[in-house]
């Protein structure tokens, strides 16, 4: 009986201090507890300080600066609204071929890393055992983990003049637009291989299964059930390989030899005319923008 | 086509092992063509995979399996004439039901004109008529269901195989399917092998049941075989409720000690513990430990003056909660005809307790 009566008076005190040691952390907490607003603000501030100062309002600078013109004697900016800029990249063929290479370019390592991606894809999510898939999610991953320098200079050892290609299967692309293709489809597939392999984690084993129990040939069952299942998956990677390549300049410069893509014409110019810069800079952008409206258009989006 | 020579499907020596365990373990079993045959088994006792095996998604690894009379064991499943509703149901998102429906006959190189038209009457034979254009998103389960039905029956295969495509509805919907299920099959006359773990729906639907246990079939009969004439303990408890008795309990009733049963429905309660038994019944007296109340009956967990515990289950005839909850701890009299006390042997097997039937 007294042990019960010690055991109550301690709880009946600790219930009374209780309040006094409450903790700074757990006072805080418990204010935003009662406080939504200021919990929403204190979530909010840093990412949409980030989002509209640093992403959009940059964005609209390159947008207005794109409408400037350059002192062609001393490189400053002269702030006369004129389309200068944009009549010249429209006027000029070396430009308009720049731009369709680059178009071309982005396109290719997106197909390249699309047609690489399925198969590898396929294996990690359905083939693979739960082992093995963590070995090689790992293994499509760690590219990302080197330097891009690094990764673009050993593309270079590889497609070089008497470089590994040229000396162990006698055959390289040589430095050039093929090289490009090449080295931005390795930089970028770890980009189409993780949606894409999500995707296929998705897909439920029984759809395949179905499909071939209803007596579809391997190849039928490809294009009928899993290719439209991945779809979105695959336009999610791509819209990463292919906004990717297209701002690409920094392999060019390691293995395009004397191939040039958007990207190098901006960073070329930024210096001694950075309004010219920004026009072609802005280029990049509106191929985004029509890229990004074409892919809203086959519903992609809304499942992913 | 059909050759009566031959089950439909006729399984030797199966056996599948999925690195330590084995799943399957040495399978026997021949069914007949046109038969609602039912794979009967608790969770992880390799009904699935044996159904998995007939339909070509699992090799086995030792075995043959032939579907009337040819040797399928190592054909894919594009090159067998079954089909298989799938428990997820499997239906293709992108395609609009009529697609679903059609994916067969198209992969067939049916027209285009003929199979949108075998697909709406495949449809409407599912009383899914003019659900044609919606996508599968947009159904019930119950719908869903009954898609995957039409697309697995729309092409005419020998054989069905259903992987508990009941399991994911709930109870009522589950009840209606079961007489579809059954009435669409007697229409049809292809055969239908169904795996189900509740014992409720083996025994309304099917011809014949195999018991599957731990791999390996445990009885094979009609589901009154199965429930009247249980084969072994593991059967008497997973089909009904299996009510044993066995050692010296089961002696001083039955005469020897061996595992005995006796269906709880088939038991009487009466209060009036000096009736004089009728001839060919069987009488002991004992104490109601527990009394459970359940709507259109009750049960009676008695413990037995001689040893051993029964379950008896009345109809709430002329009782209503209120009286039967007052029975507790009173004595009663338990009796039932000598001919409904099944012995189930010696050897037998206990059920593993956590492998009852829900």
């Amino acid at each position: 009986m007294d042990r019960d009566q010690g055991l109550t008076d301690s709880v009946a005190q600790t219930l009374r201090e209780a309040p006094v040691r409450t903790p700074f952390s757990r006072r805080v907490s418990a204010h935003l507890h009662r406080r939504p607003r200021l919990r929403l603000w204190a979530l909010l501030t840093a990412p949409m300080f980030w989002l509209v100062v640093v992403y959009l309002a940059s964005l609209a600078a390159l947008l207005v600066t794109a409408f400037w013109s350059t002192d062609s004697f001393t490189s400053e900016i002269v702030r006369d609204w004129n389309l200068d800029n944009y009549r010249l990249i429209y006027e000029s063929s070396v430009y308009r071929t720049i731009i369709v290479r680059t178009l071309a370019v982005a396109l290719g390592v997106t197909a390249v890393c699309t047609v690489v991606a399925i198969p590898f894809a396929y294996y990690m999510a359905k083939v693979a055992g739960p082992r093995e898939q963590k070995i090689l999610v790992v293994a499509a991953l760690m590219p990302l983990w080197v330097s891009y320098l690094i990764k673009g200079f050993s593309w270079r050892i590889l497609v070089g003049e008497n470089g590994v290609l040229d000396n162990t299967i006698g055959a390289t692309p040589g430095f050039g637009t093929a090289a490009v293709v090449l080295t931005l489809s390795y930089l970028w597939l770890p980009y189409m291989v993780l949606p894409v392999y999500a995707g296929f984690e998705r897909l439920p084993d029984s759809l395949l299964d179905a499909s071939g129990d209803l007596g579809a040939k391997p190849s039928r069952t490809f294009w009928s059930v899993v290719l439209p299942a991945i779809f979105p998956s695959v336009v999610a990677g791509s819209i990463f390989t292919f906004s990717l390549s297209m701002g690409d300049y920094i392999t060019v410069d390691i293995v395009g030899g004397s191939t040039q893509m958007l990207g190098n014409v901006v960073f070329d110019n930024q210096v001694y005319d950075l309004p010219f810069a920004a026009a072609m800079a802005t280029v990049t952008v509106a191929i985004m923008v029509v890229y990004l409206r074409l892919v809203r258009r086959t519903g992609a989006l809304e499942n992913i | 086509m059909v050759d009566d020579a031959h089950p439909a499907v006729e399984l030797r020596g199966l056996r599948k092992r999925f690195g330590e365990v084995v799943a399957v373990d040495g399978v026997d079993l021949e069914i007949v063509d046109g038969e609602f045959f039912s794979m009967l088994g608790p969770s992880g006792s390799g009904k699935t995979t044996v159904l998995r095996m007939v339909g070509g998604f699992e090799l086995p690894t030792e075995g043959t399996v032939l579907l009337g009379g040819k040797d399928v064991t190592r054909l894919a499943p594009f090159e067998r004439d079954v089909c298989t509703v799938f428990q997820d149901y499997a239906l293709f998102p992108s395609m609009n039901v009529r697609d679903n429906v059609a994916y067969g006959l198209r992969v067939r190189g049916t027209g285009r004109v003929e199979r949108a038209r075998q697909a709406d009457e495949a449809l409407a034979g599912v009383r899914l008529a003019g659900f044609g254009d919606r996508k599968p998103a947009e159904l019930s389960g119950g719908q869903r269901q009954r898609v995957a039905l039409a697309r697995a029956l729309v092409v005419r295969p020998r054989v069905l195989l259903l992987d508990e495509p009941l399991g994911a509805l709930d109870l009522k919907l589950r009840e209606q399917m079961q007489m579809e299920l059954k009435a669409i099959q007697r229409d049809v006359g292809i055969t239908f092998v169904f795996v189900t773990h509740d014992q409720e729906e083996a025994l309304t639907m099917s011809d014949r049941v195999a018991v599957f246990d731990a791999g390996r079939v445990e009885q094979v009969g009609t589901p009154a075989d199965l429930y009247e004439r249980p084969a072994t303990a593991f059967v008497a408890g997973f089909v009904g409720t299996s009510n044993l008795l066995e050692g010296d309990a089961a002696a001083r009733l039955f005469g020897d000690n061996g595992t005995h049963s006796v269906r709880p429905e088939k038991i009487q309660v009466s209060r009036d513990l000096s009736a004089s038994g009728e001839p060919g019944e069987q009488a002991v007296t004992g104490t109601v430990a527990e009394v459970v109340y359940a709507g259109a009956s009750t049960r009676f967990i008695v413990d037995l003056d001689t040893g051993g515990r029964l379950m008896a289950l009345q109809q709430n005839r002329h009782s209503d909660s209120s009286d039967v909850a007052e029975l507790r701890g009173s004595k009663v009299r338990l009796s039932w005809r000598r001919s409904h006390g099944i012995s189930i042997g010696t050897t037998a097997e206990q059920p593993t307790p956590g492998r009852t039937p829900r």
